[in-house]
């Protein structure tokens, strides 16, 4: 009975880490960039999700919209504001972009953070799910919500492997995160892909964020974490590598369900947390990670 | 080229000047910023971000209007003087600091979190700043001032203790929830924090006396955002209420109970539902969500509740959070003692305010004395302050307890299986 518990609700919850990694590694193993903004950028879709299903009247789906559309916004927002200008920046010397780069976006993310809490307070909000009641599935009582989220993420995350391997796009992206210098000689213009691969992951973060919002519930205290877990399945899978981020997602979302079901919920992150020092010690690249 | 060992170096050349020209246009700024003519000033410390702590700041502003409107105080006006702490207690003890030595406050508000205002306690003591917490609920803070009164009695606490939270708590549960609904047995269900360490304690001492057996008692982390382990377990023990300790966290675990449909009902306190916008936030999960608080929309505690409650929510579009209504009431409390003490000084204020017999908007506000277990807390018990009960009925507060407050009957959606 707890086992099958334990299997459903780790199922859910690692779909949507998966989600939300997924977007995480793809920028960085196409452009080199470590967005610590990602939790602020799911922490907008959330929010302003939640506002426009219910005050601007919306409805849920309404509101899921304008929220992945904010996220999608404030995504190009981070691209065009913090990162490009910085990568750009003839000030910083190239080897220390990543850097600037890195500490850039955690500030972004943290007036993110502080902006949202100011508009919206610190609160945490819940959007109405999209489908409601129960389904009961072999005794264990189950949100049908919480089915359909693992089910819409699985499907997102199908289509963003399809569009990657099967697409000529896709291909051009896969062959930047390879060799850029090898994609420019040929003719590609690499902003137009940098610009495609923050577009997949604002709308990636913006359907997670919307997503978590109506699963768990969000607030900004709540940004942080979201960037912590984020990372960390991302350097556990490989950073860059989307097949270890997927891997990654699921061994931390039922490492955490294991512990917080049959130890105690207050423990839920440290064993996913232990795991990533060992990885780090003991196979630095990652699951399946290259670099 | 630019050399990456040139740029801390640069940075600096750029930055030291405009620094120091930026502090001398602050420290100008501020000396001109002194009056010549006095007013009363009172610091308010509040968490802009949150609710309730809002709720401080706003509620504060309304009082000193209010008094200033008819008259001020011996004929001086009252000056609010707010500060954000961010929920952190470091910013909440900068704050305080500043308001005694730069603002030169007269007493300051603070806070409705107790680390926050357990941080600012010894600096009361120190500074010899009168010091009342509207919100903050832990044992501890009266406990100071008991144990060392020549020190810490500039503190006092406005809001109960988290021992009579628990108590409140326990008489509701016995008269409606054990008498009404004959439920037998509960799970304490409780986020890891100061206030709750006192508040768990009392519980698992006044729910068996109240009629409830504690099959468990379960404290998690504030970080929690899955609570789906946590109502699992409880649900294995078949308890026939959860009694609930929360403020940390409020509208996760209602929406999540909602969501799984856990049919045991929820009691207890659990502080955002006390403010207006939980319903709102929780997309009306919130239905049949029980909650202690300082007083409810439409219910007449005092003459002075309704009419409070009433001007705030003009003036601010939302109801007062629990600790808006204390802090309305701790800033007449403070220009009474200011009066009748006739002046500033603080240990003058100090035996003043502790002579308060003052109806406010939660009650008659009285503070407990030196001899007593909880030196400077609220008085708690029937005819003084004893908080209500309300439940979330159809996306309003109705009050369910005292019985002689209560405005409406409990009540529980289809899923709630437990108490019948």
């Amino acid at each position: 009975m707890t086992a099958l518990q334990i299997l459903i609700d780790g199922f859910a919850i690692s779909a949507l880490y998966a989600l939300a990694a997924v977007g995480f590694t793809l920028i960085f193993g196409v452009s080199g960039v470590l967005n610590l903004s990602h939790g602020g950028i799911m922490l907008v879709a959330a929010l302003i999700g939640w506002w426009a299903a219910g005050d601007l009247g919306l409805g849920v789906y309404g509101g899921t919209l304008v929220g992945i559309l904010a996220g999608l916004l404030t995504a190009y927002l981070t691209y065009f504001v913090v990162v490009r200008p910085i990568q750009r920046s003839r000030k910083i010397p190239r080897e220390e972009t990543e850097i600037f780069v890195l500490t850039g976006t955690l500030l972004w993310g943290i007036m993110i953070q502080v902006g949202m809490a100011a508009l919206f307070s610190d609160n945490p909000v819940t959007m109405r799910p999209l489908i409601r009641g129960v389904v009961d599935i072999f005794g264990v009582r189950t949100p049908k919500n919480e089915l359909m989220i693992a089910v819409v993420c699985w499907v997102v995350i199908g289509l963003l492997w399809l569009l990657i391997n099967r697409t000529r796009v896709g291909k051009s992206m896969l062959a930047a995160s390879i060799n850029p210098r090898g994609l420019t000689l040929l003719g590609f213009d690499l902003s137009r892909i940098y610009f495609l691969v923050w577009s997949i992951y604002g709308t990636l973060a913006g359907i997670a964020g919307v997503l978590l919002a109506s699963f768990l519930g969000v607030g900004t205290a709540n940004a942080g974490q979201l960037t912590a877990s984020a990372f960390s399945i991302v350097v556990l899978g490989g950073l860059g590598s989307v097949s270890g981020s997927l891997l990654a997602a699921f061994v931390v979302g039922y490492l955490e369900t294991i512990t917080a079901y049959l130890l105690n919920p207050t423990l839920r992150p440290i064993p996913a947390l232990l795991l990533l020092v060992l990885v780090i010690y003991l196979r630095p690249q990652g699951l399946l990670g290259r670099r | 080229m630019i050399n990456s060992k040139q740029t801390p170096a640069r940075l600096a050349r750029w930055l030291v000047p405009r620094a120091v020209a930026l502090a001398a246009a602050l420290s100008l700024t501020s000396a001109a910023a002194i009056p010549a003519a006095e007013p009363i000033k009172i610091g308010v410390i509040g968490e802009e971000s949150s609710v309730a702590g809002a709720s401080i700041t706003k509620a504060a502003q309304m009082a000193a209007d209010d008094i200033n409107a008819h008259g001020g105080v011996n004929g001086r006006q009252v000056e609010i003087i707010a500060y954000d702490d961010h929920s952190s207690s470091s910013d909440a003890v900068r704050a305080f600091q500043r308001a005694v030595t730069e603002d030169k406050v007269s007493a300051v508000i603070a806070s409705y979190i107790s680390e926050v205002a357990l941080a600012i306690e010894p600096w009361s003591a120190r500074m010899h700043m009168p010091f009342i917490t509207p919100g903050a609920a832990s044992t501890d803070i009266s406990k100071h001032v008991h144990d060392d009164y020549a020190q810490y009695k500039y503190t006092f606490h406005g809001w109960l203790t988290s021992a009579f939270i628990a108590q409140s708590i326990c008489d509701f549960e016995h008269d409606t929830i054990v008498k009404d609904l004959h439920a037998k047995t509960t799970v304490v269900m409780s986020e890891d924090a100061a206030w709750t360490t006192p508040l768990d304690a009392q519980y698992l001492e006044c729910l068996p006396k109240a009629g409830l057996k504690v099959l468990d008692h379960i404290r998690f982390n504030p970080d929690t955002t899955d609570f789906t382990p946590i109502f699992n377990k409880i649900e294995g023990e078949h308890p026939d209420v959860i009694t609930t300790g929360i403020s940390h966290v409020g509208v996760q675990p209602t929406v999540q109970w909602h969501d799984q449909r856990v049919p045991i009902a929820m009691a207890g306190q659990s502080s955002q539902a006390t403010t207006s916008t939980f319903w709102k936030d929780t997309n009306g999960d919130a239905e049949g969500i029980i909650t202690a608080s300082a007083a409810a929309p439409g219910v007449a505690i005092t003459p002075g509740t309704i009419p409070f409650t009433d001007a705030y929510v003009k003036r601010f579009g939302s109801s007062p959070a629990y600790d808006g209504y204390t802090t309305y009431d701790d800033v007449h409390i403070i220009a009474d003692a200011i009066k009748r003490a006739g002046s500033t000084d603080p240990d003058k204020m100090v035996t003043e305010l502790e002579k308060t017999d003052y109806v406010g908007t939660v009650g008659k506000v009285q503070f407990y004395g030196q001899g007593d277990q909880y030196t400077h807390a609220l008085k708690y018990g029937p005819g003084l302050v004893t908080g209500v009960d309300i439940q979330w009925q159809n996306g309003k507060q109705v009050t369910i307890w005292p019985r002689d407050k209560a405005n409406g009957k409990i009540t529980f959606p289809a899923a709630i299986k437990s108490p019948h």
